[in-house]
């Protein structure tokens, strides 16, 4: 914490000083927790009218939407009676008003409900949560990639800036910057499944293999490793470029040549003083790029046959099942509200000089 | 008007042959724009170059690229020329990349610039409407947009625009925010003239170098966007694009994987071509940076 600290007490009021009002000159001083619960209840609050909103958006692109259940049922069983399609349509209070309409989503929304699939024959709140845990599984395996990376990648620049490990990696990150995911997705296929056969090219387990155990677990691993990388890669240059702007910036800093001048070793240095306050532009865009890595899954999960949200969200979309399809979508706008909590959290607890309002 | 010469003048006007010197100077920004200019002339030539449809049979299936020198990039497994293909997407790509791109800037631009330089109530309504636009993961509201409005070379310029004029909105509305209370606006508020000249004619050329550097990262990513796109099947099936391309040749990876490679690296290529074109844009335009060299 030494870096923190010597960073905190720059311009912080003396101890004790007790801030009442946002207009009290200087950071004040909150414990950690108070701090969290802070950051807590205002996002908590601002999130409120962003989800109605965009409910009721989804709700009109709903509305907006080429057909509706019955027509999709009707369409399933091949022909349907003018009397049948009115039955459906009064069984999915589709006859509504759209007002009233409306208000049925919302009141089914209240209790966890976003529809019927008809597709699926199951309702869309249990197909999402059965497909969620891949995607979040996958998700949280791609970002601890592209951040370890990313973090090695960056130091290894600024620490080398402007010589050739530098340029190298400046270019290469570049490159990954304009790579579609999907084609590189392809390529890592064609090269480490169907060249080299090193790993499986989609799936997220080999289907009825009747491995337990230790082995089901390497053999999922070995099925994530691919389309994992693949989603990592364009935020390995993404954290790569922050983490050499932020460790050049932080290693300028007087706590920094302090740590020097008392005779740290260049790695105590490097891991406690620099990378340490250099962290804390990595997380914010972390929890930022939570949205982006949703939307890669969509692809990157479609390449891969991976059974997740995102395959949902295409197979939705070819099969015209438009509730499955905003149910996707407004989950994963929940998500990302939550995510960026999630952050705002971890930075009041890792950064006290960040107010909270 | 001899008032006007003791006003403060705006600090853009002094910049602009620095730029253009700071930008000639950095050969990876000429390259790129070289290359972006050869794309479009090949685009543009493509009825003449190819005359054929890209999506009629020419040749024998499966020929390699430089298997057969008639077709250098070969043919996919009904006989279709690739190259016609990359020729033809080129178009596809670009008329979108920067159709979404023009489209999604002026939006961007007019709810930016207002929320920036009103600030107060304006600011804060058109704060939560940037907002509920960027909660969404940006490529699944993509998605659900086209998927609703029906797949068309249009629908998807739209829906790309629709997505991305938040970054423009955000970024402009910080340009405008600094800006607004600068000496040579100040001045102009105190001649007389009203807002919509101060935005236009004061605030906004001053706030056009980091809007031109974004743009062009803004038709990399739409560019990228739409490949994506058509590679999923959601885009117009009587155009050729490059994503469909891919997409195409994703089921026979195993026996002609160059059916896919060779569409991606024209994206890739013309991505970075922009991604590159953004940052030597932003060294030449962005005086501390380029001075400092």
């Amino acid at each position: 914490m030494a870096g923190l600290r010597a960073i905190g007490l720059r311009n912080r009021p003396a101890a004790g000083t007790v801030c009442r009002f946002p207009e009290d000159p200087g950071p004040c001083l909150m414990t950690t927790a108070e701090r969290i619960f802070k950051s807590l209840r205002r996002n908590g609050l601002a999130a409120i009218p962003t989800v109605l909103v965009i409910v009721v958006l989804n709700f009109f692109l709903l509305k907006l939407a080429p057909g509706d259940a019955a027509d999709v049922m009707a369409g399933e069983s091949g022909a349907a009676t003018e009397e049948l399609m009115r039955q459906l349509r009064a069984r999915f209070g589709l006859d509504l008003p759209v007002l009233g309409q409306l208000q049925a989503y919302l009141g089914g929304l209240a209790q966890g409900s976003l529809g019927f699939s008809p597709r699926y024959n199951m309702p869309v709140t249990d197909l999402i949560l059965q497909r969620l845990p891949r995607t979040l599984t996958l998700m949280g395996f791609s970002l601890s990639i592209a951040i370890a990376l990313g973090l090695l990648a960056g130091t290894v620049m600024a620490l080398n800036a402007g010589r050739w490990p530098d340029r190298v990696l400046s270019v290469l990150t570049l490159l990954l910057y304009s790579v579609p995911g999907f084609w590189i997705g392809l390529m890592l296929i064609v090269l480490f499944s169907i060249k080299l056969g090193w790993l499986p090219s989609g799936g997220s387990e080999t289907i009825a293999s009747g491995r337990t155990g230790f082995d089901l677990f390497v053999d999922r691993l070995r099925h994530m490793i691919l389309p994992a990388l693949t989603l990592a890669l364009f935020y390995v240059a993404v954290y790569a470029r922050l983490t050499r702007a932020a460790v050049m910036e932080v290693a300028e800093q007087d706590y920094v040549r302090t740590a020097r001048a008392k005779g740290l070793s260049a790695f105590a240095v490097g891991s406690r003083h620099v990378l340490r306050n250099a962290l804390l532009p990595v997380t914010t865009l972390a929890g930022m790029h939570i949205g982006g890595i949703l939307g890669g899954a969509v692809v990157v999960e479609t390449v891969y046959s991976w059974p997740g949200l995102g395959r949902l969200a295409f197979e939705a979309v070819l099969r015209r099942d438009y509730n499955v399809l905003l149910g996707v979508l407004l989950l994963s706008s929940v998500l990302v509200i939550l995510a960026n909590m999630i952050v705002d959290m971890l930075q009041a607890w890792l950064d006290p000089r960040i107010e909270v309002r | 008007m001899s008032l006007a010469l003791d006003t403060p003048a705006s600090p853009v006007a002094a910049m602009r042959p620095r730029a253009l010197r700071a930008f000639l100077r950095n050969p990876a920004g000429v390259i790129s724009l070289g290359f972006l200019l050869v794309l479009f002339a090949m685009a543009l030539a493509a009825p003449t170059l190819y005359p054929e449809d890209p999506l009629s049979m020419v040749a024998r299936p499966f020929l390699w690229p430089g298997q057969n020198p008639a077709y250098p990039l070969g043919t996919d497994s009904l006989g279709r020329d690739v190259a016609a293909g990359v020729v033809w997407g080129a178009r596809i790509s670009l008329l979108v990349g920067f159709s979404a791109m023009a489209l999604g800037v002026t939006l961007g631009l007019v709810v930016g610039s207002l929320a920036g330089y009103f600030g107060g109530r304006v600011d804060d309504v058109l704060v939560k409407v940037i907002e509920i636009f960027q909660t969404p993961p940006n490529f699944v509201l993509l998605v659900v947009l086209v998927a609703i409005a029906q797949p068309s070379v249009s629908t998807v310029i739209f829906a790309i625009a629709a997505v991305t004029w938040p970054t423009t909105a955000r970024l402009m509305r910080a340009e405008f925010r600094a800006l607004r209370s600068k000496d040579f606006v100040v001045a102009a508020r105190g001649l007389g003239y009203g807002h919509a000249r101060i935005i236009v004619r004061e605030i906004l050329p001053n706030a056009l170098p980091p809007l031109i550097v974004t743009s062009s990262v803004l038709v990399a990513t739409a560019i990228l966007m739409e490949s994506a796109l058509s590679f999923l099947g959601l885009s117009d099936p009587n155009v050729v694009s490059w994503g469909s391309m891919i997409g195409a040749g994703r089921e026979l990876l195993r026996t002609a994987w160059f059916l896919s490679a060779v569409p991606g690296v024209a994206i890739v290529l013309t991505v970075l071509a922009l991604n590159l074109l953004g940052d030597a844009l932003n060294d030449a335009l962005n005086p501390r940076v380029s001075g400092a060299r």
